[in-house]
């Protein structure tokens, strides 16, 4: 009985983890005035950005996470690696070329966001 | 509360107005007693009060005017001191974990736990030892842990949290609960050991990697200090010593021996042997005189020279080149995709194996079934490393463009660093990349040695180009003041188009230029043609001088070869590289200058604006192509090759027009950059090698596939072990990249 009962609970934490994390619905916002403001605390919030292309928009970064992780972002597409002090605010600004989706992460490649350009 | 003055950085201004614009809304900001703003450097010098206001008042102010003030004094600073105090409570928490998990890895062991204090056996003392540890030490791990889990998203913390606080809780409650554990059979022993132990190894871990990765980034550390502070500014005659920041375009400055030069400028009086290998590259000393260039950051050697600041604050050499660095360091090789997609299901697939594992041990394992279950899965969640995936290539990109910098050689981002090391065909451009772009005299031939000798030839040669203004002019007259020959006056000069010059020098009448000049004079050159077909088969053009109707002498004049040429096409040839010349000159010139360096593929008379279609044919033929120019004539061929490479001396270079750029002018750099590109790719793959191979062979071996084999289990604790080696030999391996001879 016990062992029916490990593998029900295994395979519904199993369930539950793919749902939980590779089901999750991403947090997204439309820049509108070229300027966002992104909180870095266990991950990028909003994670996907949609920007408008040829057009300059600020990325205000505010870390309030200690995790060494998140202490650097990394913007590839723009060449862009930034240090991210605690508690204060890091201004980036991009002006996107083109259209597509550009990915931002962490130093460690553990956390990611996008940047949608329209 | 005393007043701080404080330097920002503001974007968007490019006129006077815009100073004053941004000055007027400073000053207008309650606190502030000061402020100068400097187009130049586009920094904001602020003397405010930090209790009335606060730097982002300032920049609320400067954003109302529609530019943009950067809040971060100096990131830098700011960075060391975070990064120091991070390390020093990681310290802390390492001293801790470690001494707590000796202690109780001593009480826990078989075999050494006998000859622990009875005391230390006790599992509420050990449970107290190891609460800290848990809740303390572990607690970066948490606190990553949590938000994180908030956002629906797990890292390699979650994967720690949840392994250390799995074995915790285990053995809590058999350390409060003997007899529940005792009566399914298995013996009532808590492993706080594990926990702690794997806490300490992990943190430690962290710790060196996190004094390790600081190294990746020293290049770019070191190119920051070597700004200078100040400079000698001379104004109305008097000298002051100001901060780098108040240098403004068109200031004449000062430099004494030994001092640093400040920024980029043109010498005005003076001259001196000036260090430029901290920006270059190049180990000797480059003399300096008036007219030349001089490079911020380089260091005066000998004498003192006055000269005019040209590029200040962001355009300076040295900006330019941290920029590029910087830029580099931010790109993403294209290598690391597969590594990206990988890390980011990598964790919820652990955790998911993780429940497997514990499943199968717990349902088909032999006794004691939840033991083994438990161990298993916490060796599952602590040996996957996805950080070591995450490290593999940044690390090695940003040790590899780091030393790019240190050699001249400067990157302009991974995808150009990754794409080097395939090239097989490097083409140069001949004139100023292959020679050294300023023609000079090879030859002074008397034809009359009795009336006229050799130093007479060029004594009236120079004397008659002396006011022309034709490139090879003034190759012939640096030649005599090079011989230190008195130059005569000339008069009824007369320069003819396509043709020469002709003046009067005494009472002789001379004629200087081409064949066509002498055949127009009606002279004979029929007795030194063979001479002159010899010098032009050697790739020189050649100058005829005749006096009073009758040919003297013979003047050739060619672009020589740089010293370094045939040692950089030998070492590319030496690579299995094929080496390609192409030129506008005639066949019979390109065959000359190619012969002398031992390239064997020629493309002569090429215009310039059929340079990029030439590259495109070789690449036609399934070549890599690098094209090697000066970035500013060839800009179209550069880009159109796979890996466009300027080469230039100093402030000429054009940074923007190519994937690498060669600050110097030894050619034995090209070959440095490929080797470069070699060696940091290799590193790249064999950090990949290990990352990946690393957790494919070592989460299966966790969860035990090797025991049905093999009766092999991997302890927690050797987990850790092997999880924190995984981080540290990634970075280590990138940072032995700086011990590479490139």
């Amino acid at each position: 009985m016990d062992k029916v009962l490990v593998f029900f609970f295994s395979l519904i934490g199993i369930v539950f983890t793919y749902w939980f994390f590779l089901m999750r619905k991403e947090d997204s916002t439309v820049v509108t005035d070229n300027n966002v403001d992104i909180l870095v605390r266990g991950g990028y919030k909003p994670e996907v950005i949609t920007l408008v292309q040829n057009q300059t928009t600020t990325l205000n970064f505010l870390r309030r996470d200690k995790n060494p992780c998140l202490e650097e972002v990394i913007l590839s597409e723009f060449k862009i690696r930034k240090f991210l002090p605690m508690d204060k605010k890091v201004s980036i600004q991009v002006t996107p070329k083109k259209k597509g989706v550009f990915p931002f992460s962490c130093g460690m490649s553990m956390f990611h966001g996008k940047l949608i350009v329209k | 509360m005393k007043e701080i003055k404080k330097a920002f950085p503001i974007r968007g201004m490019h006129c006077a107005s815009c100073v004053r614009v941004t000055e007027r809304a400073l000053k207008k900001v309650p606190g502030v007693r000061e402020a100068v703003v400097n187009l130049a450097t586009e920094k904001a010098t602020v003397t405010y009060d930090p209790l009335l206001c606060e730097p982002e008042n300032l920049a609320d102010a400067i954003s109302k005017t529609g530019y943009v003030m950067e809040t971060q004094v100096i990131n830098e600073d700011i960075e060391q001191e975070e990064k120091r105090k991070e390390l020093n409570i990681l310290k802390g928490r390492v001293v801790f974990s470690l001494t707590v998990g000796a202690l109780i890895f001593w009480a826990s062991f078989p075999g050494i736990m006998e000859t622990a204090p009875s005391i230390l056996r006790n599992f509420y003392v050990q449970l107290l030892l190891a609460t800290p540890v848990q809740f303390w030490a572990a607690l970066p791990f948490y606190k990553a842990t949590i938000p994180a889990l908030k956002n629906r998203l797990a890292n390699m913390d979650t994967l720690v949290a949840l392994g250390t606080t799995v074995a915790y809780v285990y053995s809590v409650f058999v350390t409060f609960f003997p007899d529940v554990v005792r009566k399914t059979g298995m013996e009532p022993v808590p492993y706080f050991d594990v926990g702690v132990v794997v806490i300490a190894l992990i943190l430690l871990g962290r710790y060196i990697e996190a004094r390790a990765k600081a190294g990746t980034s020293q290049a770019i550390k070191k190119l920051i200090g070597l700004a200078a502070k100040t400079a000698r500014v001379v104004r109305n005659g008097k000298e002051t010593d100001v901060p780098i920041e108040e240098v403004r375009i068109g200031d004449t400055l000062r430099v004494r021996p030994g001092e640093k030069i400040p920024v980029d400028g043109k010498i005005i009086s003076g001259e001196s042997s000036v260090d430029e290998s901290m920006v270059t590259g190049e180990s000797i000393p480059v003399d300096k005189a008036v007219g030349d260039t001089v490079i911020g950051a380089t260091i005066n050697k000998s004498g003192t020279f006055t000269y005019k600041a040209m590029k200040v604050g962001s355009e300076t050499m040295l900006a330019q080149i941290i920029k590029l660095v910087e830029e580099a360091q931010g790109s993403k090789a294209p290598i690391q995709r597969l590594a990206d997609l990988i890390s980011s299901y990598f964790v919820p697939i652990v955790i998911m194996l993780a429940f497997a594992t514990f499943a199968v041990w717990y349902i088909f394992g032999p006794q004691p079934a939840t033991l083994f279950a438990i161990l298993n899965t916490v060796a599952v969640l602590i040996i996957a490393c996805p950080c070591a995936m995450g490290l593999a290539t940044p690390t090695a990109i940003m040790v590899g463009t780091g030393i790019g910098a240190e050699h001249g050689i400067l990157i302009k981002d991974a995808e150009s660093l990754e794409i080097a090391h395939k090239v097989d065909t490097v083409i140069f451009d001949k004139t100023g990349t292959l020679t050294k772009g300023k023609p000079e005299v090879t030859n002074v031939i008397s034809l009359e040695s009795k009336t006229y000798p050799r130093q007479i030839v060029l004594q009236l040669a120079a004397s008659v180009e002396k006011v022309s203004e034709h490139s090879l002019a003034e190759a012939v007259v640096k030649k005599g003041e090079a011989e230190k020959i008195r130059l005569e006056e000339v008069v009824k000069f007369q320069a003819i188009a396509g043709h020469g010059v002709e003046g009067i020098i005494g009472k002789k009448r001379v004629i200087f230029g081409n064949r066509r000049l002498i055949e127009k004079e009606k002279i004979s050159y029929i007795e030194a043609l063979e001479q002159i077909e010899q010098l032009e088969s050697e790739g020189k053009t050649v100058m005829l001088l005749g006096i009073d109707g009758k040919l003297a002498g013979l003047i050739a004049v060619a672009d020589t070869l740089k010293d370094t040429a045939s040692e950089g096409v030998r070492a590319l040839q030496e690579l299995g590289i094929e080496v390609v010349m192409i030129t506008g000159d005639n066949k019979a010139t390109a065959n000359a200058i190619a012969g002398q360096v031992g390239i064997k593929r020629i493309l002569a008379e090429v215009l310039p604006d059929q340079k990029e279609s030439e590259v495109r044919k070789i690449q036609a033929e399934g070549k890599r192509v690098a094209m090697v120019g000066d970035g500013i004539n060839d800009a179209p061929a550069l880009a159109a090759s796979d890996v466009g490479i300027a080469m230039g001396s100093g402030t000429d270079v054009a940074i923007e027009a190519a994937d690498i750029t060669l600050i110097n002018k030894d050619l034995r750099t090209v070959v440095q950059a490929i080797n470069l590109s070699k060696k940091t790719m290799r590193t790249i793959r064999l950090n990949l090698f290990w990352a990946f191979g690393y957790n494919i062979v070592l989460i299966p071996v966790a969860m035990g596939i090797l025991y049905p084999f093999f009766g092999l289990l991997l302890s927690p604790i050797l987990a850790s072990v092997a999880m924190a080696s995984s981080s540290i030999s990634v970075v280590g391996n990138s940072l032995l990249l700086r011990r590479v001879r490139i």
